[in-house]
This record gives structure tokens, sequence and C-alpha cells, in this order.
């Protein structure tokens, strides 16, 4: 059920359509422009690996633990690896605790087959005894302010903790796991970015702020890797798309995610 | 898929599974569509308009659209919990947000409209099925549409594009590409994606949707003009879309 109760007023809506029939945006941004992303890394230090994005004034934060685990039946040679999301009560001023409604469900699914689909971490080579002992990577997201696009900060924020996340280094003694204490970094492959897109009124805006979120028709995630091959996508919200606005969708998030690709690198150091 | 390009089932390509559509099946919905589709054999009624509950949630202006997807325990190999899973709760949302688009839910003021998809027996491309069989019933429950919504998934087997995807092609292909549209209006209404795709696979993956859609809404269709007109529906329409396509 649309639990969002984000209201924005008639007055408002009116001006941000015109101002988007004009190609402009009520807070001055290109349609196809990203907000204003910082990314901080090493925030938590208990943490394998952490970061805090900010994508306006949108704010996540990150943080990875990784542990010993057993396999899924149907994958005893692959690690695990699971991405949560959280939207915290005090996010937002309409938001109270509670278990996940499927807006919440929604996104750390999406999230998660962003990462997964990539192939960003290379889950086999994190076995410790096949079929019995592997490594569990889980990466958990809080939100901690609401202000649009949860897709692509949440993305954004689990990959740049994925980045700088250390593992332990488990071997097997006698067929006992024994941690040796010692750290190895994650078989990092890929780095996937997320690019969300908003159809408002058949004008398609890049990055939604939550204004726009809360008028528009329908809006769609796309993924894509390195390689500029697309590798995740969610349309979500009860309007629709013509198949040439997905086009410039999928134009808009290769373009775009290269860019935001760099910038996460650099802020994890991995450039 | 071997090398003169036959998959696993025998199927080209561009070929669909064998489908089979009955509109009109629980007697007690408003309306109702069943669904077989490869192995999938899917059910799908829709109650309302009628009074919301909870009342505090009826909505001043139009009609509050509920959608729940489930699968039956003994729907897949190994037996699945009853209990609502985080993917049925995921799909559910997708499903009626594929649907909304087709309706004037404006002409039903504080009501709500029910739909529920439940999946007797899974294959792949459960969900887009389920949508299929969602619109028919909505549609045989006298809903006011604008369009009927068509759902059809394409995926990527030893590196091509392929329409239609059985179980083992989604598990163990390397990529699924659920697709839904409203085949008068040119809109997509749904559209999910794992797996990887080159921007040219991409597009070539909406065209295929889109052609292997055509053929669905044909049988959709023909399945809704049988219930309404007798004789107005070719009866051989139980059989596969190719051989609807020959007929």
């Amino acid at each position: 059920m649309p639990a969002k109760s984000f209201v924005v007023e008639t007055i408002k809506r009116n001006q941000i359509v015109e101002l988007l029939s004009k190609g402009k945006r009520s807070d001055g941004r290109g349609l196809s422009e990203l907000r204003k992303l910082e990314i901080k890394t090493h925030v938590i230090e208990k943490a394998n690996g952490s970061a805090m994005v900010k994508l306006g004034n949108t704010e996540v934060l990150a943080g990875v633990k990784i542990d010993k685990g057993t396999p899924f039946p149907d994958t005893p040679n692959k690690g695990l690896l699971i991405v949560g999301a959280e939207v915290l009560p005090m996010a937002a001023s309409y938001l109270e605790a509670g278990p996940p409604d499927e807006s919440a469900i929604e996104l750390a699914r999406v999230v998660d087959r962003g990462v997964r689909e990539s192939e960003m971490i290379d889950v086999s080579s994190l076995v410790i005894k096949e079929g019995k002992w592997v490594y569990s990577v889980f990466v958990d997201v809080n939100i901690l302010n609401v202000d649009g696009n949860l897709f692509d900060a949440t993305s954004y924020a689990v990959v740049s903790a994925l980045l700088t996340a250390w593992m332990p280094k488990f071997v097997l003694e006698n067929d006992v796991v024994k941690n040796t204490g010692e750290k190895m970094p994650l078989p990092v492959h890929k780095v996937p970015i997320s690019v969300t897109i908003a159809n408002i009124n058949n004008t398609l805006v890049l990055d939604p702020t939550e204004e726009e979120e809360a008028i528009m028709d329908a809006r769609i995630t796309l993924d894509t890797d390195d390689d500029g091959n697309l590798c995740a996508g969610q349309k979500g919200e009860p309007g629709s798309f013509t198949p040439e606005q997905i086009i410039t969708a999928a134009e808009w998030s290769i373009a775009r995610g290269k860019e935001i690709r760099q910038q996460i690198k650099e802020a994890a150091g991995h450039a | 898929m071997d090398e003169n390009g036959i998959r696993t089932d025998g199927r080209r390509w561009d070929e669909l599974r064998p489908l089979k559509i009955e509109v009109g099946v629980v007697k007690n919905a408003d309306g109702s569509a069943l669904i077989e589709w490869g192995k999938n054999k899917i059910i799908a009624a829709v109650y309302g308009p009628k009074e919301m509950h909870p009342k505090h949630l009826e909505l001043a202006d139009r009609a509050f659209l509920k959608c729940r997807y489930h699968m039956a325990p003994f729907s897949v190999d190994e037996r699945k919990n009853p209990a609502p899973s985080r993917r049925e709760i995921e799909i559910s949302k997708v499903i009626r947000e594929a649907l909304q688009p087709a309706l004037f839910l404006e002409d039903y003021p504080r009501t709500a409209i029910q739909i529920y998809v439940e999946v007797l027996q899974s294959d792949g491309g459960s969900r887009v099925a389920g949508i299929t069989a969602s619109a028919l019933a909505l549609a045989d429950a006298g809903i006011n549409m604008r369009d009927l919504v068509v759902g059809c998934a394409v995926g990527k087997v030893d590196g091509k594009i392929v329409l239609d995807l059985n179980d083992t092609e989604d598990k163990e292909g390397s990529g699924d590409l659920p697709y839904a549209f409203m085949p008068n209006l040119n809109q997509v209404t749904l559209l999910q994606m794992d797996g990887l795709f080159t921007f040219d696979e991409f597009k070539q993956a909406l065209e295929l949707a889109k052609v292997g859609g055509m053929k669905v809404y044909k049988l959709q269709r023909e399945a809704l003009l049988r219930k309404y007109f007798s004789g107005g529906g070719p009866e051989t329409s139980t059989g596969s879309a190719e051989m609807m396509e020959e007929a």
C-alpha cells in the first residue's frame, strides 16, 4: 500500500510541471543533471567497510559486516552477499517505526539486484569449504534523511562501502574454521552504478527530488557496469513510459553512470 | 541452445511457449481468468469496486487498487513457505503498478478494487503471465479500462536474446527482462531486468518483448471475446501462439 504521505500543493505541482515544459527544474538543474553527490568512506570503525552518502539532502549510511556463514543449498560454491535497507523513522516527518513496507522492500531488493547482477563481488572466491563454510557479506543501509531518489543514494552507499571493505582471513584447520587475524581486501571486480529517472507529465528528469517524486507518473532505475552494459532495471510507480523514453533513460544511465563511477572510485581510493 | 539455435524445450529464439487462456473461472469473483503458459498455471481474480477496508485509507477521488501475488506451496520444486516472501511483496507491487495505468480508478471514488494472483504452478515468467491474466480479470469484472495490459518476458541465453524464458533458461541464462505494456497506447507499464545486456541487446530485447507481447495480446483478446460473444473467438486458440499465427 502506498504509505507515502509527502504532500505537494497543487500550486507547487503546477509550477514544477510548467517549468518542466520549458525544460527547467525548480532547483535550477538540467533535466539529466545529478544533484551534488558527496561520499565519505571509513565512517564506522567497527564495520568492515562503510560509507556516508549525501545526494542533495538525501543522506544514507551503509555499513558492511563480513563473517563466516553457511551457503544456500542451491549455491554451495558461492559466498553470501546480502543487501538490506531500512528507512529510519527519523528520516522524514511522515514516517513511523515498524516492519518494512513494500516500498522499503522494493528499495532493498532493487539495490541488491544491481550489486548482484553486475557481479561486482566475485562470490565464487568467497568459499572456505564448499557446501559448508563460506564468507557472508552483509551490507546494511540506514536512510537518515529523505529527499527523493533513495534508490541511487542507497546504491552509491552500498558500492562505496564494499569498495572500502576488508575481510578477515579464515582458514580450515581439522575441519574447524579459524580466524587468522589477517585482513584481506574484498574481491571487487566491477563498480555498478544505478541511475533513476522519473517521468513527470511526459518529461524525463534524472535524480528526482522528493517533490518531483511526489508528482511523478513513473520512475525507472537502470544500473550499468564499467563496460557500459545494462545489468539491472526496475520500473516503478503507477504510470508508464513510451519505449522511446526507456531508450533515452538507458542512454542517460550509461552516460551519467561513467561520471558517477569515477567519483565513487576516487572517494573509495580505487581510482 | 544447440548449434541450430533450438532451445532446450525445442523452441526457436522467437517462439512462445504454448499458451492457453480462459476468462471467468472463479464463480464468486467479479472477474477472473486462468492462464496456462508453459508450465505456469495461474488464476487471477478481481473483486470490486467494493467498500474499502480499512475505511480511513479510502481515497476521496479514486478507487484504491490492491494486489496480492502469491505462490502456492506446491507450485515449485521445493515446498514454498506459504507466508508472503519479500519477493512476493515486491512482485505484488510491480504487478499493481503495471495494471494501474490502464484503469480509470477515478470512476470509482472511495472504493477498493482487489486483484488476487495465485500461482498454482510456477514456470519462468510467472509475473508477466499474472499481469496478462489480471488484465483479463479486470476487464471481466467490468472495470473501466483504457487498454488491456499484456506481459511478456525476454532474456539472454548463450549470448542470444530469446523470447519467453522457461524455468531452466531463467535460472541458467545470463539475463531476464520481464516486460508489460498497453498494446494500443504503446505505453510500457512494467520493466524489470537482471543480467548483462549491452545497449544494443537492450534495444533488441525491448523490440522482441513487444513483438512477443502482441502475439499474447491476440490470444488475450480472443479469450475475452470467447466468453462474451459465443463463437466470437476461434476455438483453435487453445493451441500454441505459433499455431495461431498460421491460422
